[in-house]
């Protein structure tokens, strides 16, 4: 993480709605962002869970890399695929017109720099362009590696100028349908721009962290307020915080960049072998090929899993992890207390040999040694429109 | 019945040598919802200004401490299996626990409702 302190922070379009809405704020990636509003972190989590929640995403990097010329089909897909490539183990050229994929950009020992979403486009006219979606707090590095990679090659554009706005949640589909129509016919990781709209023209993508169905829409910065404006006028949509954002992307068994996930962890550890593609493993061009393959074909020493405290008490970062013989065997990279599950939640790392689905495990916490055992992820069942 | 007020935004009602301390109302909206409480076992020994107790939220762990020294002659268990009860009624249902103080020359450092609320006001 970069230090912060001496560094004003970062504003996102909507700084001012939330101010309004009496957000309580707090630094996350560098930006000022909502962590919670009134209604607090236990309903507003509730709350997506059974209608639809808002939730300020701006902080995020969007970014378009393009070739110089645009157009030209599969061929131009490929080119600007085989850059990106370059950086991450999924595979990119075989993605179909329209389809986001969740992967990781690499460093040359395998390490993971960041997760990211990958976009193709799905209109013709725009073949040669990847929609590419980077986390807050890397995204800095991330945009100067994904440049620096491309070169001479592509065109690496910040979207720095729009605000990202999730609506997430089971009645998410039918807020939008009366707002963005476009965009319902999109099913889970998918996209399309849609021109013209009351906002200028917009990105919606079908994604999101929550586990639930829903939107990520990206607009022009100076339409960001009127849009969020816009669904909040619903009565099945309130604003969500970063504090019930996390909770519920826990209890979707997704990764937090920083906590679950970084450079000292491969995708085999963390559980993410999925991300490495057929086509990228038979070629083996991937950056820290060696050692992944060989991961994949030898496993790895500890691995990420979901963890379910037995008892009450939450265990948070950091906490150990014993076998039922006080032997450490790994440590919880984040946890908390799952409002939908009504108990606590986590995800670690542990060796290996404790990986299965109900294994015993002891958490140290407070000095002492409370029951859990691994649980399989997600937590909460995943309710995306496929 | 005099109630006081620590900087950690701890409450202690003292009758006789016995004082029921809880978290303030203040410190409990800060908190947010409260999904998870340890207290200490009844006859434990406790230090001023020492971790007495726990209070976890869904973001985070907070130490509860001990506005004076002294035992805990009761704990109370409503809130152990109803968290949310430190939300709904702080300086009330919401208490921790008894503490028989082993010296009540402590409470003079403590603050009064006025002062406790004017250090809230500047927090």
């Amino acid at each position: 993480m970069t230090d912060v302190s001496n560094t004003p922070l970062k504003t996102t379009p909507l700084h001012g709605l939330h101010t309004r809405l009496g957000a309580r704020m707090a630094e996350f990636g560098g930006y000022d962002m909502p962590i919670q509003y009134a209604d607090g972190i236990m309903t507003e989590h509730n709350w997506t869970r059974s209608h639809a929640g808002l939730f300020d995403v701006s902080h995020m990097g969007p970014s378009f890399l393009s070739l110089p010329q645009l157009g030209g089909g599969d061929q131009a897909h490929r080119k600007v695929a085989s850059i990106i490539e370059r950086l991450v183990p999924s595979d990119i050229a075989g993605l179909a017109p329209g389809k986001v994929q969740l992967t990781v950009l690499l460093d040359a020992n395998g390490g993971i720099i960041d997760d990211l979403m990958i976009g193709r486009p799905p209109r013709d006219d725009q073949q040669g362009m990847l929609y590419i979606v980077v986390n807050a707090g890397t995204k800095e590095n991330d945009f100067s590696l994904i440049a620096k990679t491309a070169g001479a090659e592509a065109e690496l554009h910040r979207a720095d100028d729009r605000a990202l706005i999730a609506i997430q949640g089971p009645e998410a589909e039918a807020v939008i349908t009366g707002i963005l129509p476009e965009a319902v016919p999109l099913t889970f990781m998918t996209f399309h721009e849609i021109k013209n709209t009351a906002f200028g023209n917009v990105i919606a993508t079908r994604c999101g962290y929550t586990g639930e169905d829903g939107f990520e829409i990206l607009v022009p910065a100076e339409h960001g307020e009127a849009f969020a404006n816009r669904l909040l006028e619903d009565p099945r949509v309130k604003p969500i915080g970063l504090g019930a954002r996390d909770s519920l992307r826990l209890e979707g068994g997704m990764c937090l960049y920083g906590h679950d996930i970084d450079i000292s962890k491969t995708p085999v550890a963390a559980s993410l072998s999925w991300m490495v593609s057929k086509a990228r493993r038979e070629r083996g061009d991937f950056p820290g090929a060696d050692r992944i393959l060989r991961e994949l074909k030898e496993g790895v020493p500890s691995r990420r899993v979901g963890i379910r405290p037995l008892g009450r008490a939450p265990a948070r970062e950091g906490t150990e992890i014993q076998n039922t013989d006080g032997e450490t065997i790994g440590v919880v990279t984040s946890g908390g207390f799952g409002p939908t599950v009504n108990g606590p939640v986590a995800q670690g790392y542990v060796d290996t040999t404790y990986t299965k689905t109900g294994t015993p495990l002891k958490l140290i916490v407070r000095g002492r040694a409370l029951e859990a055992e691994v649980a399989a992820l997600p937590f909460v069942p995943a309710k995306y429109k496929r | 019945m005099t109630t006081y007020y620590t900087s950690e935004h701890e409450w202690i009602s003292v009758d006789g040598d016995v004082g029921t301390v809880g978290i303030t109302k203040f410190a409990a909206e800060k908190l947010g919802d409260v999904v998870f409480v340890e207290l200490p076992d009844v006859g434990k020994s406790v230090k001023k200004e020492a971790d007495m107790a726990v209070v976890e939220s869904v973001k985070a762990a907070s130490d509860v401490y001990a506005p004076v020294t002294g035992e805990v002659t009761a704990a109370n268990a409503a809130i152990v299996d109803e968290p949310a009860k430190v939300n709904e009624d702080p300086e009330g249902g919401g208490w921790f626990v008894k503490i028989k103080l082993a010296d009540m020359g402590q409470l003079t450092g403590l603050m009064d409702k006025a002062a406790y609320e004017a250090f809230c006001a500047s927090q």
